[in-house]
């Protein structure tokens, strides 16, 4: 029989899914269990008033497209952090973790004041006629912050291990840059991207803290669901917070599992490409 | 033999130190804007007890959102006492049989000690001229108030607003919902706080006017705003009664009742009054109000009871879902 590293494989599996029931599933059957007291129909009642509607499309859209922006971005960092070596790497490189560190509440308070019509930033675009504080803009900047780190984090250790053989095969087979970007390295980065998205976007649609203050808050514009379960919360209706919840986690499930397939596919088209 | 004689009797004699040093904890749970308030009264109402019972009190505070604060000590934080911005966030201790219905009678004055009104901070030198409420629908004119379903102190500024409105000459209901309606079309940004509202006007200079607590604003006039921001007393206002009450349920657990009853019996006292008149709260008491008169400016009041009979039925009226603040509130 196989050597295991861990000893006594059903005592570990045993530990592992108490676990992961305590510290996951057991808050999301309470969650659900909350939400139950509205019923499926009050649930797609809630779903359909037009200002839940606004908050869930602003959340889930701001956060999708701060996840794109993030792969794209994301993805040039951890290239420039991983390929090149230049004086205030390792600090650009650990600076990369800090909206991960810092406080989100924190971090709102920083870009409010850095976008706010008075802010260092703020007053050139507002020269422009540009807001960006207060408006879904200054939603989608905060939600850009906290998940960056995501996207370069899961990028960097991948770009490490990229055989380098490959790039010089191709150019020796006269492949141009771009092509060996487009055809060699990015299929082989297609299901780390994707995991990366996955993660700031989750990050992003769930974010409360930071976006709250550099949101303008305003219903139909500025609202972002996670505001909604607050305010639902304010008025003691906890059904009707828990129903927001389940929904929210819901579309995040759908999402994350088609990002899944995905991945799987690419995975299998990454191995089959070559 | 011997030695265990030692060790109980010294254990003995720690036990009877500790008897007779008894130090007492309180736990206030209030919210935001009352920290430099309970800070100076937590330490005069610790000395007063000392001196009268030889105990030492220590007052923890917590602080927070009005509304989020009780259903804090709903969920189980053991709050000795709570201190918030409305009856109503006290009113749901009650409904939840934390303390009894009748809770608001059982101190004077509705178990308010101390008051506060609704006024505006304005940019220095009033550039808008903003000298009244009806000033606030002037075109161009941005008004800064928070959500009054997040925060209590916002819902003290929509019923101010709207007893204005019922109160003019030929005052209705609908002449008040149109211009509630109008005021927070003027309004950019919906803070989820008092706090938040006050950083939004000063630090980051959004908007012209910001509604609020008196008390508040005199803070950020001194502190935060420095010369930037001057205070505006519209001709009427409402009289926001913050309201104390002692958690029947968790003295009850502590045995701290008696301590807690005198803790707010104290906000009463003349010395309770001076402190709160100091920290910018109108005192309930004529003499104290008498001597910080400059203070104050005398403003017509009205209160919740006037125009909108109790919390429940104000809540249910407007800040309920789908009530009037739905119907009326920014973005509709």
């Amino acid at each position: 029989m196989k050597r295991r590293i861990l000893p006594g494989f059903n005592l570990s599996l045993g530990y592992s899914l108490t676990y992961l029931g305590l510290i996951v599933l057991l808050p999301l059957a309470a969650l659900a269990w909350k939400a139950s007291g509205l019923g499926i129909g009050g649930l797609i009642e809630l779903l359909r008033v037009p200002r839940t509607l606004a908050a869930l499309k602003l959340s889930f859209g701001g956060a999708t497209l701060a996840a794109a922006i993030n792969v794209v971005v994301g993805l040039l960092v951890a290239w420039v952090l991983v390929r090149y070596r230049f004086p205030g790497r390792r600090l650009f490189d650990a600076a990369v973790d800090l909206p991960f560190a810092l406080p989100t509440a924190v971090a709102g308070i920083a870009l409010t004041a850095l976008y706010a019509p008075n802010g260092w930033i703020g007053q050139w675009l507002a020269a422009l006629g540009i807001k960006v504080a207060y408006t879904p803009s200054g939603v989608l900047v905060a939600m850009v912050f906290v998940g960056f780190p995501f996207v370069v984090r899961t990028l960097q250790p991948v770009l490490e291990t990229l055989e380098h053989d490959v790039e010089e095969a191709a150019e020796t087979l006269g492949a141009r840059r771009w092509q060996i970007f487009l055809k060699v390295i990015l299929p082989m980065l297609v299901p780390t991207l994707l995991t990366g998205f996955a993660l700031a976007l989750a990050r992003a649609v769930g974010e409360y803290g930071s976006v709250i203050f550099i949101a303008g808050n305003i219903p139909m514009k500025s609202e972002i669901a996670p505001l909604l379960i607050v305010q639902s919360l304010e008025q003691f209706d906890y059904a009707g917070a828990a129903a927001l919840g389940v929904a929210m986690l819901a579309f995040s499930f759908v999402l994350l599992l088609v990002i899944t397939l995905l991945q799987r596919w690419s995975h299998r088209w990454a191995e089959v490409a070559p | 033999m011997n030695k265990l004689i030692a060790i109980c009797a010294v254990l003995g004699a720690l036990a009877a130190g500790t008897a007779a040093a008894k130090t007492v904890t309180l736990l206030n749970a209030s919210y935001d804007p009352t920290r430099e308030l309970y800070r100076d009264a937590n330490a005069a109402f610790a000395a007063q007890w000392k001196a009268q019972h030889g105990d030492s009190v220590t007052i923890r505070m917590s602080h927070g959102g009005s509304g989020k604060q009780a259903r804090a000590v709903v969920d189980g934080l053991p709050a000795d006492v709570v201190t918030l911005a409305l009856a109503h966030d006290i009113d749901v201790l009650a409904d939840r049989g934390l303390i009894p219905a009748h809770w608001q009678q059982r101190l004077p004055d509705n178990s308010a000690p101390y008051t506060s009104t609704i006024v505006f901070l304005v940019r220095k030198g009033n550039p808008k001229k903003i000298r009244d409420w009806s000033d606030l629908v002037r075109p161009g004119v941005q008004v800064i108030t928070p959500n009054p379903k997040t925060s209590g102190g916002a819902r003290w500024n929509f019923l101010a607003a709207w007893g204005y409105a019922l109160r003019q000459a030929g005052g209705s209901e609908a002449k008040a919902k149109a211009f509630v309606h109008a005021l927070y079309k003027h309004v950019p940004v919906l803070d989820t706080g008092a706090r938040g509202a006050t950083n939004t006007f000063v630090q980051r200079g959004i908007g012209d006017v910001l509604l609020a607590w008196e008390n508040e604003a005199i803070l950020a006039r001194q502190e935060i705003g420095g010369a930037d921001v001057e205070i505006v007393v519209p001709s009427m206002s409402i009289l926001a009664e913050p309201t104390v009450a002692l958690v029947d349920r968790n003295v009850d657990k502590h045995g701290t009742r008696a301590v807690a009853e005198a803790y707010l019996k104290f906000l009463y006292s003349p010395q309770g009054q001076e402190i709160a008149a100091k920290n910018h709260y109108r005192p309930r008491s004529p003499q104290v109000m008498a001597k910080y008169a400059n203070q104050f400016p005398q403003v017509h009041l009205f209160t919740l009871k006037d125009l909108f009979g109790d919390w429940h039925q104000a809540n249910a009226k407007f800040f309920a879902d789908g009530a009037i603040f739905d119907q009326i509130g920014p973005g509709t």
